[in-house]
């Protein structure tokens, strides 16, 4: 049976420890039930779907590693990681926040089509893959450091943000950045070995400066650092060159 | 470039009888009619014709004909007329040539070498008029042992129960998207399923709020595109299923192009109108079973363990292992799509020589859960070339809980398979997204039209099950003995877990 306790005032704390993974997301989402807004997490040790389709206003601290697709489907609550995230981080969610401060695993933000994904370290491969955006939905993902082959895979929409923090030799190592991408935007400092065809780089315009330094500010204010360590140097972007990458790929 | 195509029809209309009333002028939306004001009459431009019919039906005094042109290729077994048009065409235009709905080559159908039993002397058959027959069936996962606990005066069963479907008649319409197909048909299959007692498929297009009234009758995909996935659609279904393969389009992604993007259709995907919609050929959460595993994992978490997940696969050479490893990553449903199964838009080198028989694929399936103990952790749909109500009881008898039908439903609607649906100009009504033209499929009639099919099929096969002496379809699951087969191979006869006529 889980171990749970009321700690202090409002927040709700849950030990993990030896809970597997339906357990755990039973307890949480028991207490979301109860009413709980502020939930706290400790020891996670890669139990799997934390907080998966959840709704509403909800504040999760996650003390430890969770395991792959933290935040599927998820729509409106805030994750804070105090670790390392893996795979599948914000699967498909609609809407809301999970930051992590650490790295992060494979397709982070698969399919998402709203809410945002800060990470404070490096990034797996396909990040950002098939994000789309809609009506005024806008899904954003911020990453410290650098990340995988296929970033920007298929994304239909969105926004990617590298900042290249402690880059080797100011080269990312992804490849095959922006393949079938046919929306949204990455942009990013510091070179890239390989894009996709139906991407190019372009300069960063005024307006594109102005959002990525909010974006920054929201980095400094999530990882409670300065504004010296967010880096120095300018962006570039990378958008698909045409809607329609697939438009003569048949005969009628 | 002068086009080297030759017409494929002969379209003719009768001088004498045609009174020039322009009707198949205003029913024809690939402009084969044009009306000729000098002369008085109606021009025909041949070329464009593609065989729907729509003309023939709608001609007031029957003078239309359309026929297969008498203009051939020369004669060449090898070089037939199909493998001509087709090599004129990209040569053309230098694409992948699309098609719609299922393989129409006549050499992978088994149902019709398949023979039904039926009782004479012993084991009497019953009749179904007066006796009860059971048709409703429980899909989903059985616990593998039944645990009941006393309470002193009643027995309570506690077994792990999963989540069921319950269908009244085993016959769900299976997946058709919004955008493949349009609203008008969506609303008629969905209200058919909740007069029938059964399940419509909406399939990887999301959910359109005027469907929202039949959620519990719905079936909600989950495919590679995610289009339309968030936490209120996961919410809404009787069940979620898992696209990973159609068996149309084996191993293939799928393109809605941005023409057929509307604003209806980019509202119910969640995508920007007039984008291309693109589901990757894989998910990209799934390279393994494992992989598998973790979205069915979510999906159930996300939605509380509330109802099944189906899991549904094209029917292909590995599908009875892929199919083990499917209900041990926790599916409660596996829906197999034979290679017959239609589609509305694929490549048709892909429709026509990728995957396998759904015969095939169901029989093997059935007999290794069975071989590996797992049989009753899953129910089995069987779908893609189920034409009739005897292919729904062979079907059965073959293994499946239930049959998935998509094809036979459109032609109650209307449908004459002209296979053009990739081209958004369907005559019928039913796969084009032009608002003006999707009102000739009217969703009352059309749902009372499928609904009469469901109601017939249904009573034919109550007729089968009834000549065999069996009173419930459940008792027909994977009761091979009732099937013989005729004209095929030892090794097919093995594979199909059958005996041959006579024997």
């Amino acid at each position: 049976m889980p171990t749970m306790h009321a700690s202090s005032s409002e927040v709700y704390t849950i030990d993990a420890q030896g809970l597997d993974t339906r357990h755990l997301n039973q307890a949480v989402r028991k207490s979301v039930n109860n009413g709980h807004r502020e939930i706290e997490l400790l020891n996670v040790t890669g139990q799997r779907y934390i907080a998966a389709g959840l709704q509403g206003d909800l504040q999760i601290d996650i003390h430890g590693t969770p395991g792959n697709d933290i935040g599927a489907f998820m729509d409106g609550p805030t994750i804070r990681v105090h670790g390392n995230a893996q795979d599948g981080c914000g699967n498909t969610m609609n809407s809301g926040e999970i930051v992590v401060h650490g790295d992060v695993g494979d397709i982070t933000g698969l399919s998402a089509r709203g809410g945002r994904i800060f990470v404070r370290g490096n990034a797996g491969y396909r990040t950002g893959v098939h994000m789309k955006e809609f009506q005024g939905s806008r899904p954003i993902i911020v990453i410290g450091g650098s990340a995988g082959d296929y970033l920007g895979e298929y994304m239909a929409g969105g926004v990617v943000l590298l900042l290249g923090l402690g880059l080797e030799g100011g080269v990312h190592q992804a490849d095959f950045v922006g393949t079938g991408m046919h929306g949204g935007v990455i942009y990013l400092r510091g070179e890239v070995r390989g894009i996709g065809r139906e991407v190019a780089i372009l300069d960063t315009t005024e307006e594109d400066r102005r959002f990525i330094e909010g974006l920054l500010k929201d980095y400094t204010k999530h990882f409670n650092v300065g504004v010296k360590d967010v880096g120095e140097g300018s962006f570039k972007k990378l958008i698909p060159v045409s809607s329609r990458p697939y438009g003569t790929l048949y005969t009628y | 470039m002068k086009s080297h195509l030759l017409p494929d029809y002969k379209v003719t209309i009768d001088r004498e009888t045609c009174t020039v009333c322009r009707g198949c002028v205003i029913q024809c939306t690939f402009n084969v009619y044009s009306f000729n004001k000098e002369k008085n009459r109606i021009d025909i431009d041949a070329n464009k014709c593609v065989d729907c019919q729509r003309c023939i039906t709608f001609c007031p005094e029957n003078s239309i004909t359309v026929a297969p042109t008498p203009i051939q290729y020369k004669q060449n077994a090898s070089w037939d007329r199909e493998n001509i048009r087709n090599i004129v065409k990209q040569a053309e235009a230098g694409g992948i040539l699309l098609t719609g709905m299922g393989c129409d080559k006549p050499d992978f159908t088994f149902f019709d070498r398949l023979l039904l039993n039926a009782s004479q002397v012993t084991n009497p058959s019953i009749d179904p008029i007066r006796e009860p027959m059971e048709l409703r069936t429980y899909l989903g996962s059985k616990p593998s042992l039944v645990n009941l606990t006393s309470t002193g005066e009643s027995w309570t069963d506690i077994s792990l129960a999963s989540p069921q479907l319950q269908v009244e008649t085993p016959i769900i319409f299976s997946a058709m998207s919004f955008g493949s197909v349009n609203l008008n048909v969506q609303e008629a299959l969905a209200r058919t399923a909740v007069s029938s007692g059964t399940y419509f498929n909406v399939g990887e297009g999301g959910l359109n709020p005027r469907l929202n009234k039949y959620a519990d009758h719905l079936v909600l995909q989950v495919a590679s595109g995610r289009f339309g996935v968030h936490k209120k659609y996961l919410d809404a279904g009787a069940a979620i299923e898992i696209k990973i393969g159609q068996g149309a389009k084996p191993g293939i992604g799928g393109h809605l192009p941005g023409e057929k993007v509307t604003e209806e259709v980019s509202a119910t995907r969640m995508i920007p109108k007039g984008t291309d919609a693109i589901s990757p050929a894989p998910h990209h959460d799934i390279y393994s079973i494992e992989d598998l595993s973790q979205l069915i994992s979510v999906i159930k978490e996300a939605t509380d363990y509330s109802k099944p997940v189906i899991v549904k696969i094209a029917a292909v050479h590995n599908s009875a292992a892929i199919a083990s490893g499917i209900v041990r990553a926790g599916a409660d449903i596996i829906a197999i799509d034979g290679m017959r199964g239609s589609t509305g838009a694929a490549p048709q080198v892909i429709r026509d020589n990728v995957g396998i028989p759904i015969e095939m694929a169901i029989a093997s399936v059935d007999s290794r859960l069975n071989q590996e103990g797992i049989r009753n952790r899953v129910s089995l749909i069987a779908g893609g070339g189920i034409r009739s109500s005897s292919d729904v009881v062979k079907a059965i008898a073959l293994g499946a809980d239930a049959c998935y039908i998509a094809t036979a439903a459109l032609i109650a609607m209307g449908c004459t398979v002209c296979q053009k649906c990739y081209t958004g100009k369907c005559p019928w009504g039913i796969t084009t997204m032009d608002p003006v033209i999707s009102r000739r499929l009217n969703p009352d009639i059309a749902a009372k039209r499928v609904e009469n099919l469901i109601r017939a099929w249904s009573l034919e096969i109550k007729e089968m099950l009834g000549g065999m002496g069996i009173n419930s379809v459940e008792s027909l699951r994977g009761n091979r003995h009732q099937l013989r087969g005729v004209g095929l191979t030892e090794r097919e006869l093995e594979i199909l877990g059958i005996r041959m006529v006579g024997s």
